[in-house]
């Protein structure tokens, strides 16, 4: 659990980047971080494995305040999956990358082997085990980063921007592997500009704009309010612009994604047969 | 561990005399002190030269940056102490190179956060150093915020991977830093790839005869600048080599660990 209590920070020099911030997550949450560039979404999480510590207020992990414990200590907890792979990238092979996390948390030998077969089999990158991850796509990159932090099982994940640079196969594949993970009771925490993604994933969605939360609730509603989306600088799905260019089909308020969009045309295909049938 | 030292070496517009001053006439006082910090092994001398410097920094508006370069040049410091001292250096020797070290530091924390990257180009194509070499030169320049950017974004991602920079013996401790180094290097390499590419996409070098809509002038005050800094560095050579000093003597025997 990550408890956000009236937190507020600036980096030196510079003014408030984050307000008065308050935020619970639960065990087995999944929840979306929205918002404009500049609004303190990668400021805010940082906070949370004990990057950067608030100027007041507290960040409480599992109950634990952060400035009670070292960035190490946190990330054992909290594992921060940053935007940009080539920012952590440096072994000499993707298992080697993958070790290095575990070896500076302590793990065994015996261990440490197990978890790297199963992590680079589970994100489909095993045959790359001795390849140097400087030669793979960015997609692919971004993968091995994404399993050097899972490699030590955080039960709380962190994610800044990860569908930068991933083709729609991997998003659905990143989709799933969120979905096995939150059957696990983790954490997620996703940081994203990916309104489509999020919409297809339907997770909790907290809006942030100048340092802000200016909304928190579920994704079906905050994603189809369009006052607050623009307010985030983002656009609304494409399947609720959608519906919404065509009065006629009277559809609901909150469709944002294919699935719900589908039931939905299906319904309403449903109706018009049956009605024209008693005409008739 | 911070980089916020790389702020000393950072540009900002403020409106102060030493901003004002042409980039030449500041280059040529910072080699001014660059020059006599080399002559010199006299701690009183090197304290001196480093202790010129802070009216400069004052009128410049920049001591508190400055400060915070300094306090980041620390551990550079204390590295060229130490490693001086233990491979058999005198102590008053030791600390003489550590404050050379401090004062030609100052020096061109000074320049750089005082002179522009565009008056940087002016000045370097004013004295006829041909385009393509002052071009990379301050581009250099302007890309050392955004390496100090990515330096701190690569430590945060290695910390949040359990590595802790602090811990173990010095030898442990420069180990440590493979993983920041690596990808550090790894992304400039990529970065200057993509600005080659995108700089000839966009015709670099195309034409060899370019012009420039602004051309420095050097002031009096300019003119008063390097000659004081060229009287000073004179003064300099005659007191090397005809006035003796006194320097401090610490009366204590070096350890000679490696003998």
């Amino acid at each position: 659990m990550i408890s956000v209590e009236h937190v507020s920070f600036h980096y030196p020099g510079s003014s408030e980047t984050l307000h008065d911030i308050s935020l619970k997550i639960d065990d087995g949450e999944f929840v979306a971080i929205m918002g404009e560039n500049g609004a303190g979404k990668t400021t805010l999480v940082k906070l949370f494995n004990g990057l950067l510590k608030p100027d007041s207020g507290s960040v409480l992990i599992d109950n634990v305040n952060s400035r009670d414990r070292s960035v190490a200590e946190l990330s054992r907890q909290v594992g921060l999956i940053f935007q940009n792979p080539d920012h952590q990238l440096f072994a000499e092979t993707v298992g080697e990358e993958l070790r290095f996390s575990l070896k500076n948390f302590g793990f065994e030998e015996s261990v440490i082997e197990n978890r790297v077969t199963s992590l680079l089999t589970a994100l489909d990158i095993e045959k790359y085990v001795n390849a140097s991850p400087f030669m793979l796509s960015g997609g692919e990159r971004k993968r091995v980063a994404l399993a050097s932090i899972l490699v030590w099982d955080p039960k709380h994940v962190v994610m800044d921007e990860p569908t930068i640079g991933q083709d729609y196969l991997q998003k659905d594949r990143l989709r799933n592997f969120i979905i096995q993970l939150i059957s696990q009771k983790k954490v997620i925490i996703v940081v994203t500009h990916d309104t489509e993604f999020v919409a297809e994933c339907n997770p909790r969605v907290v809006l942030m704009s100048k340092g802000r939360i200016i909304a928190d609730g579920p994704a079906k509603s905050i994603l189809t309010d369009q006052t607050m989306v623009e307010e985030a600088s983002l656009v609304l799905p494409q399947m609720t612009q959608l519906m919404r260019s065509i009065p006629e089909l009277h559809a609901p308020d909150d469709i944002i994604d294919v699935y719900a969009a589908r039931k939905f045309l299906l319904q309403a295909l449903k109706a018009r047969v049956e009605t024209r049938r008693e005409r008739r | 561990m911070s980089l916020r030292f790389v702020e000393g070496f950072k540009f900002t517009r403020i409106d102060s005399p030493i901003h004002r001053m042409d980039p030449r006439a500041k280059f040529i006082l910072t080699l001014g002190f660059f020059a006599t910090s080399l002559m010199f092994t006299n701690v009183y001398v090197l304290l001196i030269i480093f202790l010129a410097q802070a009216p400069l920094i004052i009128l410049a508006k920049t001591w508190r940056r400055w400060g915070r370069s300094m306090r980041g040049g620390l551990f550079l410091g204390g590295f060229i102490f130490v490693m001086n001292f233990i491979f058999g250096t005198s102590l008053t020797l030791s600390i003489a190179f550590t404050l050379r070290f401090f004062a030609i530091m100052s020096a061109f924390s000074f320049f750089f956060m005082t002179t522009s990257a565009d008056d940087l180009g002016l000045a370097l194509d004013q004295i006829h150093v041909p385009y393509v070499v002052s071009f990379t030169f301050t581009t250099a320049v302007r890309l050392v915020p955004t390496m100090a950017l990515d330096a701190q974004t690569v430590v945060d991602a290695q910390r949040s991977r359990g590595l802790e920079l602090d811990k173990g013996n010095i030898m442990k401790r420069i180990r440590n830093y493979i993983p920041i180094l690596i990808p550090l290097i790894i992304s400039a390499i990529r970065r200057s790839v993509e600005l080659a590419e995108a700089l000839e996409s966009r015709a670099f070098g195309a034409n060899e005869n370019r012009t420039s809509i602004t051309t420095l002038k050097l002031h009096r005050s300019d003119y008063a600048a390097m000659a004081a800094t060229v009287l000073g560095v004179v003064a300099a050579i005659y007191v090397y080599f005809y006035l003796p000093l006194p320097n401090l003597i610490i009366p204590f025997k070096t350890p000679h660990l490696f003998e």
